[in-house]
């Protein structure tokens, strides 16, 4: 209780100072908030708002009638589990009192505080929150472009690419090389390589064990990757090989047609081929002007808002968020810390510094898990940084019975993040 | 002018502490990314709304330390502090 009143206090002290929304409030007309983006960011962040204080008017936008989540969608590439076990609709977030608008935005007027749908609609906004997840960089790979994804499928945004993907290691006959590109940093779900990695192993070694392969990676080094590392060795020793950068492990040019993954060292012919390419922030942060020379979103670690357009807040994967990786448990943590910002905002309030977790789980096998957490605050220099002596992964040389017990935390956590976000 | 602006600023304590009522505290925010918020979820990870303030507090205290076996509390316990734990424990007591 004595929380609440300091809390009471501090707040009355700063919204006196920010005077400039008020007339709009005061008058009793409804702050409008649009949501572009429903994944794990914009979903979250759309119900945040709304659980805020349920006065502010929000609309998702959102192109897809179905969102098909990314987290253990390589469990599906692995036939392990079905896509349809990774599909969620927007009927419980429209029945919070959420106008989810099922188009696509085209453009965004920051002037004029409004955004542009494809059909030539306008939807004006006191506060815009871009939650447009990534695009793929087409061509920065010489040979991978959209028609070559045909081929070699990149499965980086989950649906048709992760069952394209599936079917070919189906399709392929025992023996085949199948291989995996991993970009350089920074890219959507840091782990994620190396999961699918995992899992496609696990599949080969139980369904085609004569097979092999082979991850190509732009990079020296990996999250979670001695856990990673020791668990290949334990579980899939001369099946799976990782060919770091330093080893000519960087993929410099690909051709779809005969499926062939060329690096400095030489060129693999692969079976199968799964691309994973160099992103960007989704297209329409680009249109806003929020995105910078990186292709990704610089924001404020407070408030989520852009540092290059005022009133348009960044959240997930097309943000910079400085330590936090971009992970579904990163976009959700940072949709409520900006859901509750934005409506203080509105109401003429000052955000306190936020903190913020991740916490995200790989699958090595069905029952073989490992985990990665972390602490975030904003810094001194203004990023996102991690709380000293806070997170980690799961210990080295743990039992097996810990690794199980991770695994069905995995599961756990999809249920309860997507529940939190959908259900 | 004197007098509209402080019915202005009367107006912006009102509507930022209505708002302040319901914002939970810095890192409560995450913590429904694993602990259900809704009953509808199965797992093995508790539900915090409505739980006693007392006993997170000590929870959060034993993963910290050592005291108390964990997967990932250990870790995610460490970037708290005392303060920090006891406002979250305190909001998650009173949620539903």
């Amino acid at each position: 209780m004595k929380a609440s009143r300091r809390e009471f206090l501090k707040l009355g002290v700063a919204a006196s100072t920010a005077l400039l929304p008020l007339p709009a409030r005061a008058q009793g007309a409804a702050p409008r908030v649009v949501v572009v983006g429903g994944g794990f960011a914009g979903a979250s962040c759309a119900r945040a708002l709304r659980q805020a204080d349920g006065r502010i008017a929000v609309t998702l936008v959102e192109a897809n009638a179905t969102f098909t989540a990314c987290p253990f969608s390589n469990a599906v590439i692995g036939g392990l589990r079905e896509l349809s076990a990774q599909q969620f609709t927007y009927d419980r977030v429209a029945a919070d009192g959420i106008a989810v608008a099922r188009a696509i935005a085209t453009a965004v007027d920051p002037p004029a505080r409004s955004v542009t749908l494809a059909d030539g609609a306008h939807l004006p906004y006191d506060r815009l929150v871009l939650a447009p997840g990534i695009d793929i960089r087409w061509g920065a790979l010489p040979g991978y472009d959209e028609p070559a994804a045909g081929q070699m499928p990149h499965a980086w945004r989950a649906g048709e690419q992760t069952l394209l993907l599936r079917r070919q290691l189906e399709a392929m006959d025992d023996g085949g090389l199948v291989v995996i590109s991993a970009p350089a940093n920074p890219f959507r779900c840091p782990p994620g390589p190396y999961e699918r990695a995992s899992l496609i192993a696990h599949y080969l070694k139980t369904k085609k064990p004569k097979s092999k392969l082979l991850v190509l990676d732009a990079k020296d080094a990996f999250s979670k990757q001695r856990l990673f590392q020791a668990a290949w060795a334990e579980l899939y020793p001369g099946l799976l090989e990782w060919v770091p950068l330093s080893k000519g492990g960087a993929v410099t040019s690909v051709d779809a047609a005969t499926r062939t993954l060329t690096t400095d060292f030489g060129r693999h012919q692969a079976k199968v081929a799964n691309v994973i390419p160099p992103q960007k922030a989704g297209r329409i942060a680009e249109v806003a002007g929020v995105a910078d020379g990186t292709g990704w979103c610089p924001i404020d670690p407070v408030t989520f808002e852009s540092k290059l357009q005022p009133r348009i807040h960044v959240i997930g994967d097309a943000a910079i968020a400085g330590a936090m990786p971009k992970s579904a448990f990163a976009a959700n943590s940072q949709a409520k810390t900006c859901g509750a910002a934005v409506a203080l905002l509105l109401a003429g309030g000052a955000p306190s510094s936020p903190k913020l977790i991740n916490t995200c789980y790989s699958l090595v096998a069905p029952d073989y898990g490992i985990s990665v957490a972390g602490v975030y605050q904003p810094s001194a220099s203004g990023q996102l940084a991690e709380v000293p002596g806070s997170g980690g992964v799961s210990p080295s040389g743990a039992p097996r019975a810990t690794r199980a017990a991770e695994a069905l935390l995995a599961e756990a956590w999809f249920r309860t993040i997507t529940d939190e976000t959908f259900g | 002018m004197g007098r509209t602006l402080a019915a202005a600023i009367g107006l912006a304590s009102i509507a930022a502490a209505t708002v302040a009522s319901a914002e939970p505290p810095a890192g409560a925010a995450s913590c429904s990314g694993c602990h259900p918020a809704s009953t509808r979820v199965t797992s093995p990870v508790p539900r915090l709304a409505g739980r006693d303030q007392a006993a997170i507090v000590r929870a959060m205290q034993d993963f910290r330390s050592g005291q108390r076996a964990a997967t990932v509390m250990d870790r995610i316990a460490k970037g708290f502090t005392d303060e920090e734990v006891q406002a979250i424990a305190a909001w998650y007591a009173t949620q539903q």
